[in-house]
Protein backbone atom coordinates (compact mmCIF):
# COMPACT_ATOMS: atom_id res chain seq x y z
CA UNK A 1 0.00 0.00 0.00
CA UNK A 2 2.52 2.28 0.76
CA UNK A 3 4.64 1.73 -1.96
CA UNK A 4 1.93 2.11 -4.61
CA UNK A 5 0.67 5.42 -3.19
CA UNK A 6 4.53 6.49 -3.25
CA UNK A 7 4.72 5.27 -7.34
CA UNK A 8 1.34 7.11 -7.69
CA UNK A 9 2.60 10.46 -6.27
CA UNK A 10 5.93 9.94 -8.41
CA UNK A 11 4.03 9.39 -11.71
CA UNK A 12 1.36 12.09 -10.69
CA UNK A 13 1.78 15.45 -9.23
CA UNK A 14 -0.41 17.93 -8.09
CA UNK A 15 0.17 21.83 -9.64
CA UNK A 16 1.41 24.25 -7.66
CA UNK A 17 4.69 22.47 -6.37
CA UNK A 18 7.26 25.47 -8.14
CA UNK A 19 4.94 28.51 -6.94
CA UNK A 20 4.58 27.03 -3.40
CA UNK A 21 8.26 25.98 -3.28
CA UNK A 22 9.81 28.86 -4.48
CA UNK A 23 7.71 31.30 -2.90
CA UNK A 24 7.79 29.23 0.75
CA UNK A 25 12.14 29.29 0.15
CA UNK A 26 12.25 32.84 -0.60
CA UNK A 27 10.06 34.08 2.41
CA UNK A 28 12.02 31.58 4.51
CA UNK A 29 15.44 32.62 3.91
CA UNK A 30 14.32 36.67 3.44
CA UNK A 31 12.92 37.00 6.59
CA UNK A 32 13.75 33.90 8.85
CA UNK A 33 17.82 32.15 7.81
CA UNK A 34 18.76 36.02 6.55
CA UNK A 35 18.14 37.83 9.23
CA UNK A 36 19.01 35.42 11.87
CA UNK A 37 22.18 35.04 10.38
CA UNK A 38 23.45 38.13 11.50
CA UNK A 39 24.12 37.31 14.46
CA UNK A 40 26.46 34.76 13.53
CA UNK A 41 28.00 37.32 11.37
CA UNK A 42 28.41 39.78 14.16
CA UNK A 43 29.76 37.37 16.52
CA UNK A 44 32.21 36.03 14.35
CA UNK A 45 33.57 39.78 14.17
CA UNK A 46 34.68 39.19 17.49
CA UNK A 47 37.95 37.79 18.85
CA UNK A 48 37.58 34.85 21.26
CA UNK A 49 38.47 36.65 24.31
CA UNK A 50 36.24 39.70 23.55
CA UNK A 51 33.43 37.83 23.13
CA UNK A 52 33.90 36.09 26.23
CA UNK A 53 34.88 39.03 28.38
CA UNK A 54 31.15 40.11 27.16
CA UNK A 55 29.44 37.14 28.04
CA UNK A 56 31.21 36.19 31.07
CA UNK A 57 30.71 40.07 32.60
CA UNK A 58 29.19 39.75 36.50
CA UNK A 59 25.97 41.69 34.95
CA UNK A 60 25.57 39.04 32.14
CA UNK A 61 25.93 36.35 34.31
CA UNK A 62 23.63 37.77 36.82
CA UNK A 63 21.10 38.04 34.21
CA UNK A 64 21.45 34.32 33.08
CA UNK A 65 20.92 32.90 36.58
CA UNK A 66 17.92 35.29 37.19
CA UNK A 67 16.06 34.33 33.54
CA UNK A 68 16.84 30.41 34.04
CA UNK A 69 16.23 30.67 37.92
CA UNK A 70 12.69 32.40 37.34
CA UNK A 71 11.72 30.96 34.14
CA UNK A 72 12.16 27.13 35.85
CA UNK A 73 10.56 28.22 39.09
CA UNK A 74 7.31 29.80 36.70
CA UNK A 75 7.41 26.54 34.48
CA UNK A 76 7.59 24.24 37.78
CA UNK A 77 4.55 26.01 38.90
CA UNK A 78 2.38 25.68 35.73
CA UNK A 79 3.41 21.91 35.28
CA UNK A 80 2.03 21.45 38.86
CA UNK A 81 -1.54 23.80 38.38
CA UNK A 82 -1.66 23.40 34.81
CA UNK A 83 -1.93 19.53 35.02
CA UNK A 84 -4.21 20.01 37.87
CA UNK A 85 -6.44 22.50 35.66
CA UNK A 86 -6.25 20.53 32.66
CA UNK A 87 -7.49 17.78 34.92
CA UNK A 88 -10.21 19.49 36.59
CA UNK A 89 -11.66 20.86 33.03
CA UNK A 90 -11.77 17.55 31.24
CA UNK A 91 -12.83 15.39 33.75
CA UNK A 92 -15.37 17.42 36.01
CA UNK A 93 -18.23 19.85 35.92
CA UNK A 94 -18.84 22.91 37.95
CA UNK A 95 -20.64 26.22 37.65
CA UNK A 96 -18.89 28.48 35.22
CA UNK A 97 -16.00 25.77 33.38
CA UNK A 98 -16.43 27.21 29.96
CA UNK A 99 -15.64 30.56 31.09
CA UNK A 100 -12.81 29.57 33.16
CA UNK A 101 -12.01 27.06 29.93
CA UNK A 102 -11.82 30.16 27.45
CA UNK A 103 -9.79 32.24 30.29
CA UNK A 104 -6.72 30.04 30.23
CA UNK A 105 -6.50 31.33 26.14
CA UNK A 106 -6.33 34.70 28.13
CA UNK A 107 -2.18 34.77 28.34
CA UNK A 108 -1.87 33.74 24.39
CA UNK A 109 -4.38 36.19 23.62
CA UNK A 110 -3.73 39.65 25.69
CA UNK A 111 -0.67 41.70 24.74
CA UNK A 112 2.34 41.45 27.06
CA UNK A 113 2.73 44.68 27.71
CA UNK A 114 -1.07 44.87 29.08
CA UNK A 115 -0.58 41.79 31.02
CA UNK A 116 2.48 43.59 32.43
CA UNK A 117 1.38 46.44 33.41
CA UNK A 118 -1.80 44.60 34.95
CA UNK A 119 0.29 42.77 37.38
CA UNK A 120 2.75 45.04 38.59
CA UNK A 121 -0.25 47.71 39.31
CA UNK A 122 -1.65 44.22 41.17
CA UNK A 123 1.58 43.24 43.13
CA UNK A 124 2.52 46.55 43.39
CA UNK A 125 3.02 47.26 47.38
CA UNK A 126 0.11 49.51 47.31
CA UNK A 127 -1.76 47.46 44.57
CA UNK A 128 -4.79 44.60 45.30
CA UNK A 129 -2.58 42.11 46.44
CA UNK A 130 0.49 43.57 47.02
CA UNK A 131 -1.16 45.70 50.03
CA UNK A 132 -1.72 42.05 51.88
CA UNK A 133 2.05 41.55 51.87
CA UNK A 134 4.69 42.94 54.20
CA UNK A 135 7.32 41.97 51.59
CA UNK A 136 7.76 43.19 47.91
CA UNK A 137 6.53 40.86 45.26
CA UNK A 138 6.87 43.62 42.41
CA UNK A 139 10.06 44.75 41.34
CA UNK A 140 11.42 41.75 43.22
CA UNK A 141 12.67 37.97 41.72
CA UNK A 142 8.93 37.14 43.11
CA UNK A 143 7.59 39.50 40.28
CA UNK A 144 9.52 38.11 37.72
CA UNK A 145 8.28 34.69 38.54
CA UNK A 146 4.41 35.92 38.58
CA UNK A 147 4.95 37.21 35.22
CA UNK A 148 6.29 34.38 33.61
CA UNK A 149 3.78 32.02 35.28
CA UNK A 150 0.91 34.06 33.55
CA UNK A 151 2.90 33.61 30.50
CA UNK A 152 3.12 30.30 30.18
CA UNK A 153 -0.17 28.88 32.08
CA UNK A 154 -1.95 28.19 28.77
CA UNK A 155 1.07 26.51 27.33
CA UNK A 156 0.61 23.51 30.10
CA UNK A 157 -3.12 23.22 30.33
CA UNK A 158 -3.68 23.32 26.36
CA UNK A 159 -1.34 20.52 25.85
CA UNK A 160 -2.17 18.22 28.82
CA UNK A 161 -5.74 18.66 27.97
CA UNK A 162 -6.41 17.06 24.51
CA UNK A 163 -3.70 14.22 25.85
CA UNK A 164 -6.46 13.85 29.01
CA UNK A 165 -9.62 14.18 26.63
CA UNK A 166 -8.37 11.54 24.09
CA UNK A 167 -7.83 9.01 27.17
CA UNK A 168 -9.91 6.10 27.26
CA UNK A 169 -11.82 5.39 30.55
CA UNK A 170 -11.87 1.05 29.74
CA UNK A 171 -8.50 1.82 30.52
CA UNK A 172 -9.19 2.69 33.96
CA UNK A 173 -12.11 0.31 34.81
CA UNK A 174 -9.62 -2.44 33.70
CA UNK A 175 -7.30 -1.43 36.38
CA UNK A 176 -10.04 -0.42 38.82
CA UNK A 177 -11.41 -4.04 38.48
CA UNK A 178 -8.12 -5.74 38.40
CA UNK A 179 -8.03 -4.10 42.11
CA UNK A 180 -6.00 -1.16 41.98
CA UNK A 181 -7.37 1.27 43.89
CA UNK A 182 -8.12 5.18 42.42
CA UNK A 183 -4.46 6.29 43.83
CA UNK A 184 -2.51 3.55 42.33
CA UNK A 185 -4.85 3.82 38.76
CA UNK A 186 -3.66 7.56 38.64
CA UNK A 187 0.08 6.48 39.49
CA UNK A 188 0.17 3.89 37.48
CA UNK A 189 -2.10 3.73 34.29
CA UNK A 190 -3.02 7.95 34.38
CA UNK A 191 0.10 9.70 34.38
CA UNK A 192 2.50 7.90 32.50
CA UNK A 193 0.50 8.81 29.65
CA UNK A 194 0.60 12.07 30.52
CA UNK A 195 3.80 11.99 30.62
CA UNK A 196 4.97 13.55 27.42
CA UNK A 197 2.48 15.96 27.04
CA UNK A 198 3.39 17.74 30.52
CA UNK A 199 7.10 17.37 29.37
CA UNK A 200 6.20 19.48 26.16
CA UNK A 201 4.19 21.72 28.03
CA UNK A 202 7.22 22.60 30.71
CA UNK A 203 9.36 22.80 27.42
CA UNK A 204 6.64 25.16 25.88
CA UNK A 205 6.30 27.41 28.87
CA UNK A 206 10.39 27.78 29.75
CA UNK A 207 11.40 28.17 26.26
CA UNK A 208 8.75 31.39 26.38
CA UNK A 209 9.54 32.32 29.53
CA UNK A 210 13.41 32.83 28.24
CA UNK A 211 12.76 35.24 25.82
CA UNK A 212 9.97 36.88 27.64
CA UNK A 213 10.34 40.59 27.40
CA UNK A 214 6.66 42.48 27.49
CA UNK A 215 5.27 40.94 31.16
CA UNK A 216 8.36 40.86 32.63
CA UNK A 217 9.86 44.44 31.70
CA UNK A 218 7.31 46.65 34.06
CA UNK A 219 7.36 43.99 37.28
CA UNK A 220 10.87 43.53 37.41
CA UNK A 221 12.23 46.61 38.60
CA UNK A 222 15.16 45.75 36.42
CA UNK A 223 17.87 46.61 38.37
CA UNK A 224 21.11 45.27 37.36
CA UNK A 225 22.48 42.24 39.17
CA UNK A 226 19.24 42.25 41.13
CA UNK A 227 16.15 42.24 38.73
CA UNK A 228 17.54 42.28 34.67
CA UNK A 229 16.25 39.50 32.94
CA UNK A 230 18.79 38.93 29.96
CA UNK A 231 16.16 39.93 27.23
CA UNK A 232 16.57 43.30 29.51
CA UNK A 233 19.84 42.84 29.34
CA UNK A 234 20.32 43.09 25.71
CA UNK A 235 17.73 45.79 25.44
CA UNK A 236 20.16 48.02 27.58
CA UNK A 237 23.05 47.50 25.59
CA UNK A 238 21.05 48.65 22.73
CA UNK A 239 19.86 51.57 23.79
CA UNK A 240 23.49 52.47 24.56
CA UNK A 241 24.45 51.46 20.83
CA UNK A 242 26.25 48.72 21.85
CA UNK A 243 25.49 46.73 19.33
CA UNK A 244 28.64 44.26 19.26
CA UNK A 245 27.35 43.81 23.36
CA UNK A 246 24.00 43.02 22.47
CA UNK A 247 24.96 40.71 19.97
CA UNK A 248 26.89 38.41 21.63
CA UNK A 249 24.44 38.02 24.20
CA UNK A 250 21.76 37.29 22.22
CA UNK A 251 24.01 34.65 20.63
CA UNK A 252 24.16 32.95 24.26
CA UNK A 253 20.56 33.60 24.64
CA UNK A 254 20.32 31.83 20.92
CA UNK A 255 22.69 28.68 21.63
CA UNK A 256 21.37 28.06 25.29
CA UNK A 257 17.27 27.93 24.46
CA UNK A 258 19.17 25.41 21.05
CA UNK A 259 20.41 23.20 23.49
CA UNK A 260 17.27 23.08 26.14
CA UNK A 261 15.00 22.49 23.27
CA UNK A 262 17.91 19.60 22.24
CA UNK A 263 17.92 18.33 25.40
CA UNK A 264 13.83 18.18 25.76
CA UNK A 265 13.47 16.06 22.49
CA UNK A 266 16.87 14.11 23.75
CA UNK A 267 14.55 13.27 27.00
CA UNK A 268 11.22 12.68 25.16
CA UNK A 269 12.53 10.18 22.58
CA UNK A 270 14.23 8.13 25.61
CA UNK A 271 10.74 8.26 27.51
CA UNK A 272 8.71 6.77 24.09
CA UNK A 273 11.33 4.39 23.54
CA UNK A 274 11.26 2.98 26.97
CA UNK A 275 7.17 3.08 27.11
CA UNK A 276 7.38 1.69 23.57
CA UNK A 277 9.73 -1.52 25.11
CA UNK A 278 7.56 -2.39 28.13
CA UNK A 279 4.70 -2.61 25.94
CA UNK A 280 6.45 -4.49 23.53
CA UNK A 281 7.70 -7.22 26.24
CA UNK B 1 -24.49 -17.60 44.06
CA UNK B 2 -26.75 -16.41 40.89
CA UNK B 3 -29.13 -15.12 43.35
CA UNK B 4 -26.37 -13.18 45.53
CA UNK B 5 -25.75 -11.04 42.49
CA UNK B 6 -29.08 -10.68 41.43
CA UNK B 7 -30.00 -8.95 44.97
CA UNK B 8 -26.85 -6.61 44.64
CA UNK B 9 -28.59 -3.45 42.93
CA UNK B 10 -31.20 -3.54 45.11
CA UNK B 11 -28.50 -2.93 48.48
CA UNK B 12 -26.04 -1.09 47.06
CA UNK B 13 -27.64 2.29 46.82
CA UNK B 14 -27.99 2.64 50.15
CA UNK B 15 -24.44 2.52 50.77
CA UNK B 16 -22.51 5.78 49.07
CA UNK B 17 -19.94 4.09 47.20
CA UNK B 18 -17.90 6.12 44.88
CA UNK B 19 -17.19 5.77 41.39
CA UNK B 20 -14.13 3.36 40.92
CA UNK B 21 -12.97 5.64 37.73
CA UNK B 22 -13.60 9.40 39.74
CA UNK B 23 -12.31 10.53 42.95
CA UNK B 24 -13.95 10.96 46.10
CA UNK B 25 -15.75 13.93 46.63
CA UNK B 26 -13.56 16.16 48.51
CA UNK B 27 -10.97 15.58 46.32
CA UNK B 28 -13.22 16.76 43.49
CA UNK B 29 -14.18 19.44 45.20
CA UNK B 30 -10.39 20.62 46.52
CA UNK B 31 -9.18 20.28 42.58
CA UNK B 32 -12.17 22.60 41.35
CA UNK B 33 -11.09 25.13 44.04
CA UNK B 34 -7.31 24.93 43.79
CA UNK B 35 -8.11 25.68 39.85
CA UNK B 36 -10.86 27.69 40.29
CA UNK B 37 -8.71 30.28 42.81
CA UNK B 38 -5.38 29.63 40.88
CA UNK B 39 -7.49 30.95 37.15
CA UNK B 40 -9.35 34.07 38.71
CA UNK B 41 -6.22 35.09 41.02
CA UNK B 42 -3.91 34.55 37.67
CA UNK B 43 -5.90 35.64 34.79
CA UNK B 44 -9.44 37.15 36.11
CA UNK B 45 -8.16 39.47 38.68
CA UNK B 46 -5.50 41.11 35.95
CA UNK B 47 -8.62 41.80 33.45
CA UNK B 48 -11.10 43.22 35.96
CA UNK B 49 -8.11 45.35 37.06
CA UNK B 50 -7.61 46.97 33.73
CA UNK B 51 -11.34 47.61 33.58
CA UNK B 52 -11.35 49.28 36.71
CA UNK B 53 -8.44 51.37 36.64
CA UNK B 54 -9.21 52.60 32.87
CA UNK B 55 -12.16 53.47 34.17
CA UNK B 56 -11.87 54.96 37.88
CA UNK B 57 -11.95 58.84 36.87
CA UNK B 58 -15.22 58.21 34.80
CA UNK B 59 -16.40 57.67 31.33
CA UNK B 60 -14.98 61.36 30.05
CA UNK B 61 -11.24 60.38 30.92
CA UNK B 62 -11.64 56.83 29.10
CA UNK B 63 -12.56 58.45 26.23
CA UNK B 64 -10.43 61.46 25.88
CA UNK B 65 -7.35 58.78 26.40
CA UNK B 66 -8.41 56.87 23.37
CA UNK B 67 -9.46 59.81 21.14
CA UNK B 68 -6.56 62.00 21.88
CA UNK B 69 -4.50 62.35 18.94
CA UNK B 70 -1.68 60.10 20.31
CA UNK B 71 -3.83 57.07 20.86
CA UNK B 72 -5.60 57.40 17.37
CA UNK B 73 -2.20 57.52 15.76
CA UNK B 74 -1.45 54.79 17.64
CA UNK B 75 -4.52 52.65 16.79
CA UNK B 76 -4.45 53.68 13.01
CA UNK B 77 -0.28 52.58 13.19
CA UNK B 78 -1.51 49.31 14.70
CA UNK B 79 -4.07 48.70 12.01
CA UNK B 80 -1.89 49.52 9.19
CA UNK B 81 0.88 46.90 10.47
CA UNK B 82 -1.98 44.17 10.87
CA UNK B 83 -3.34 45.20 6.88
CA UNK B 84 0.09 44.62 5.80
CA UNK B 85 1.61 41.71 7.83
CA UNK B 86 -1.52 39.09 8.80
CA UNK B 87 -2.16 39.14 5.04
CA UNK B 88 1.12 38.14 3.91
CA UNK B 89 1.96 35.53 6.27
CA UNK B 90 -1.18 33.97 5.45
CA UNK B 91 -0.21 33.77 1.98
CA UNK B 92 2.88 32.15 3.49
CA UNK B 93 1.01 30.25 5.71
CA UNK B 94 -1.18 28.69 3.21
CA UNK B 95 1.63 27.86 0.21
CA UNK B 96 4.13 26.76 2.64
CA UNK B 97 1.21 23.99 4.09
CA UNK B 98 0.45 23.25 0.69
CA UNK B 99 4.05 22.58 0.03
CA UNK B 100 5.10 20.23 3.14
CA UNK B 101 2.01 18.52 3.00
CA UNK B 102 1.40 17.31 -0.70
CA UNK B 103 5.05 16.93 -2.00
CA UNK B 104 8.15 14.78 -0.55
CA UNK B 105 11.33 16.43 -1.24
CA UNK B 106 14.90 16.42 0.47
CA UNK B 107 15.21 18.89 3.44
CA UNK B 108 11.45 18.65 4.28
CA UNK B 109 12.00 18.87 8.62
CA UNK B 110 14.78 21.52 8.25
CA UNK B 111 12.75 23.63 6.60
CA UNK B 112 9.19 22.96 9.26
CA UNK B 113 12.07 23.54 11.83
CA UNK B 114 13.20 27.05 10.06
CA UNK B 115 9.26 27.40 10.32
CA UNK B 116 9.12 26.74 13.90
CA UNK B 117 11.77 29.08 14.87
CA UNK B 118 10.59 32.29 15.51
CA UNK B 119 8.81 30.66 18.02
CA UNK B 120 12.14 29.70 19.82
CA UNK B 121 13.49 33.41 19.57
CA UNK B 122 13.41 36.23 22.28
CA UNK B 123 11.31 38.71 20.92
CA UNK B 124 14.04 41.21 22.13
CA UNK B 125 16.58 39.06 19.38
CA UNK B 126 13.86 39.16 16.59
CA UNK B 127 13.80 42.62 16.74
CA UNK B 128 18.21 42.90 17.19
CA UNK B 129 18.45 41.19 13.84
CA UNK B 130 16.92 43.88 11.77
CA UNK B 131 18.90 46.94 13.71
CA UNK B 132 21.85 44.36 12.40
CA UNK B 133 20.68 43.66 8.96
CA UNK B 134 19.26 47.38 8.30
CA UNK B 135 20.34 49.81 11.52
CA UNK B 136 23.14 52.62 10.76
CA UNK B 137 25.92 50.14 11.59
CA UNK B 138 23.88 47.12 10.14
CA UNK B 139 25.04 45.19 6.72
CA UNK B 140 23.28 47.22 4.51
CA UNK B 141 23.15 49.89 6.91
CA UNK B 142 25.58 52.41 4.85
CA UNK B 143 23.55 51.47 1.81
CA UNK B 144 20.51 52.80 2.82
CA UNK B 145 21.52 56.09 5.01
CA UNK B 146 23.23 57.29 0.96
CA UNK B 147 19.70 56.58 -1.00
CA UNK B 148 17.61 58.27 2.52
CA UNK B 149 15.90 55.08 3.25
CA UNK B 150 14.96 54.50 6.52
CA UNK B 151 14.14 50.88 7.70
CA UNK B 152 14.87 50.85 11.53
CA UNK B 153 12.97 53.95 13.38
CA UNK B 154 10.50 53.62 11.03
CA UNK B 155 7.21 51.92 9.57
CA UNK B 156 9.11 49.23 7.67
CA UNK B 157 11.20 47.49 10.39
CA UNK B 158 7.80 47.32 12.75
CA UNK B 159 6.51 45.53 9.61
CA UNK B 160 9.50 43.50 9.63
CA UNK B 161 10.00 42.35 12.91
CA UNK B 162 6.47 41.91 13.75
CA UNK B 163 6.13 39.38 9.92
CA UNK B 164 9.03 37.78 11.49
CA UNK B 165 7.42 37.12 15.09
CA UNK B 166 4.38 36.10 13.58
CA UNK B 167 5.58 33.53 10.61
CA UNK B 168 4.90 30.63 12.30
CA UNK B 169 1.06 30.92 13.26
CA UNK B 170 -0.90 29.76 10.12
CA UNK B 171 1.94 27.53 8.82
CA UNK B 172 2.15 25.75 11.90
CA UNK B 173 -2.09 25.71 12.40
CA UNK B 174 -2.16 24.13 8.79
CA UNK B 175 0.46 21.88 8.47
CA UNK B 176 -0.78 19.12 10.15
CA UNK B 177 -4.21 19.63 9.31
CA UNK B 178 -3.63 19.51 5.75
CA UNK B 179 -1.21 16.66 6.25
CA UNK B 180 -4.40 14.60 7.95
CA UNK B 181 -6.76 15.45 5.19
CA UNK B 182 -3.83 13.90 2.37
CA UNK B 183 -4.93 14.75 -0.61
CA UNK B 184 -6.78 12.00 -2.64
CA UNK B 185 -9.63 14.68 -3.37
CA UNK B 186 -7.28 17.24 -4.84
CA UNK B 187 -5.64 14.56 -6.87
CA UNK B 188 -9.49 13.58 -8.05
CA UNK B 189 -9.66 17.20 -9.43
CA UNK B 190 -6.97 17.49 -10.93
CA UNK B 191 -7.64 14.65 -13.00
CA UNK B 192 -10.99 15.78 -13.93
CA UNK B 193 -9.15 18.59 -15.33
CA UNK B 194 -9.05 21.21 -13.21
CA UNK B 195 -6.38 23.52 -12.74
CA UNK B 196 -4.00 24.00 -9.74
CA UNK B 197 -6.16 27.23 -8.39
CA UNK B 198 -9.26 26.16 -8.70
CA UNK B 199 -8.60 22.64 -7.38
CA UNK B 200 -7.07 24.93 -4.09
CA UNK B 201 -10.28 27.06 -4.07
CA UNK B 202 -13.14 24.67 -4.52
CA UNK B 203 -11.40 21.37 -2.83
CA UNK B 204 -8.96 22.31 -0.51
CA UNK B 205 -9.95 25.74 0.78
CA UNK B 206 -13.70 24.30 2.14
CA UNK B 207 -11.77 21.68 4.15
CA UNK B 208 -9.27 23.97 5.54
CA UNK B 209 -11.28 27.16 5.92
CA UNK B 210 -11.80 27.04 9.62
CA UNK B 211 -8.34 25.79 10.46
CA UNK B 212 -7.10 28.76 8.44
CA UNK B 213 -9.20 31.45 10.07
CA UNK B 214 -7.82 30.18 13.64
CA UNK B 215 -4.43 30.60 12.51
CA UNK B 216 -5.75 33.75 10.96
CA UNK B 217 -7.08 35.21 13.97
CA UNK B 218 -4.22 33.91 16.38
CA UNK B 219 -1.29 35.55 13.83
CA UNK B 220 -3.54 39.11 14.23
CA UNK B 221 -4.14 38.97 18.32
CA UNK B 222 0.04 38.70 18.37
CA UNK B 223 0.33 40.93 15.53
CA UNK B 224 -1.57 43.56 17.60
CA UNK B 225 0.31 42.66 20.66
CA UNK B 226 3.53 42.68 19.72
CA UNK B 227 6.03 44.76 22.16
CA UNK B 228 9.37 43.21 22.62
CA UNK B 229 10.73 43.22 18.73
CA UNK B 230 8.87 46.34 17.76
CA UNK B 231 10.55 47.91 20.75
CA UNK B 232 13.79 47.62 19.56
CA UNK B 233 13.18 48.57 16.22
CA UNK B 234 10.51 51.45 16.73
CA UNK B 235 12.99 54.28 17.75
CA UNK B 236 9.39 55.16 20.11
CA UNK B 237 8.62 58.09 18.04
CA UNK B 238 5.05 59.70 19.45
CA UNK B 239 2.95 60.19 16.82
CA UNK B 240 4.99 58.47 14.12
CA UNK B 241 5.76 55.00 15.03
CA UNK B 242 4.44 53.94 18.20
CA UNK B 243 2.26 51.13 18.05
CA UNK B 244 -0.61 50.41 20.86
CA UNK B 245 1.59 48.53 23.28
CA UNK B 246 4.09 51.36 22.53
CA UNK B 247 1.77 53.75 23.45
CA UNK B 248 0.69 52.06 26.77
CA UNK B 249 4.63 51.73 27.96
CA UNK B 250 5.07 55.47 27.09
CA UNK B 251 1.98 56.25 29.18
CA UNK B 252 2.72 54.17 32.34
CA UNK B 253 6.51 55.52 32.08
CA UNK B 254 4.99 59.03 32.59
CA UNK B 255 2.79 57.95 35.67
CA UNK B 256 -0.33 58.42 33.19
CA UNK B 257 -2.36 55.02 34.34
CA UNK B 258 -5.66 56.07 33.64
CA UNK B 259 -4.73 56.97 30.30
CA UNK B 260 -2.41 53.65 29.89
CA UNK B 261 -4.90 51.35 31.23
CA UNK B 262 -7.98 52.89 28.93
CA UNK B 263 -5.32 51.82 25.73
CA UNK B 264 -4.88 48.64 27.37
CA UNK B 265 -8.39 48.14 28.04
CA UNK B 266 -9.41 48.79 23.97
CA UNK B 267 -6.54 46.01 23.28
CA UNK B 268 -8.16 43.58 26.21
CA UNK B 269 -11.25 44.08 24.59
CA UNK B 270 -9.34 42.87 21.31
CA UNK B 271 -7.95 39.69 23.44
CA UNK B 272 -11.57 38.71 24.63
CA UNK B 273 -12.43 38.88 20.91
CA UNK B 274 -9.86 36.43 19.95
CA UNK B 275 -10.62 34.19 22.65
CA UNK B 276 -14.59 34.24 21.83
CA UNK B 277 -14.19 33.57 17.85
CA UNK B 278 -11.57 30.78 18.87
CA UNK B 279 -14.13 28.92 20.99
CA UNK B 280 -16.90 29.13 17.98
CA UNK B 281 -14.08 27.85 15.49
CA UNK B 282 -13.54 25.09 17.87
CA UNK B 283 -17.24 24.37 18.58
CA UNK B 284 -18.01 25.08 14.74
CA UNK B 285 -15.14 22.01 13.60
CA UNK B 286 -16.70 19.91 16.11
CA UNK B 287 -20.16 20.03 14.87
CA UNK B 288 -18.59 19.49 11.44
CA UNK B 289 -16.90 16.46 12.49
CA UNK B 290 -19.79 15.00 14.65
Amino acid sequence: MASLTAKKQKAFRLPGFKLSFGFTIFYVSLLILLPLSMILLHSLQLTWGEFWTIISDPRAVASYKLTIGASLVAALINVVFGTIIAWVLVRYTFPLKSLMDGLVDLPFALPTAVAGIALTALYAPNGWIGQFFDFKIAFTPLGIMIALTFIGLPFVVRTVQPVLESFRIEEEEASASLGANRMQTIRHVIFPTLIPAILTGFTLAFARALGEYGSVVFIAGNMPMKTEITPLFIMTKLEQYDYVGATAIASVMLIGSFFFLLTMNIIQWLIQRKYTKRVGA
Amino acid sequence: MTENVLEQPHTLPKVKIDSPTSEPKWIRRSLITISVLFLSLFLLLPLVMIFMTAFQKGVDVYLASITNSEALSAIRLTFLVVLIVVPLNTLFGVLSAWLISKYHFKGKNILLTLIDLPFAVSPVIAGLIFVLLFGAQGLFGEWLLERDIFIIFALPGIILATLFVTVPFVARELIPLMQAQGQSEEEASHSLGANGFQTFMRITLPKIKWGLLYGVILCNARVIGEFGAVSVVSGHIRGLTNTMPLHIEVLYNEYQFTAAFAVASLMSLLALATIIAKNIIEWRTKEVSK
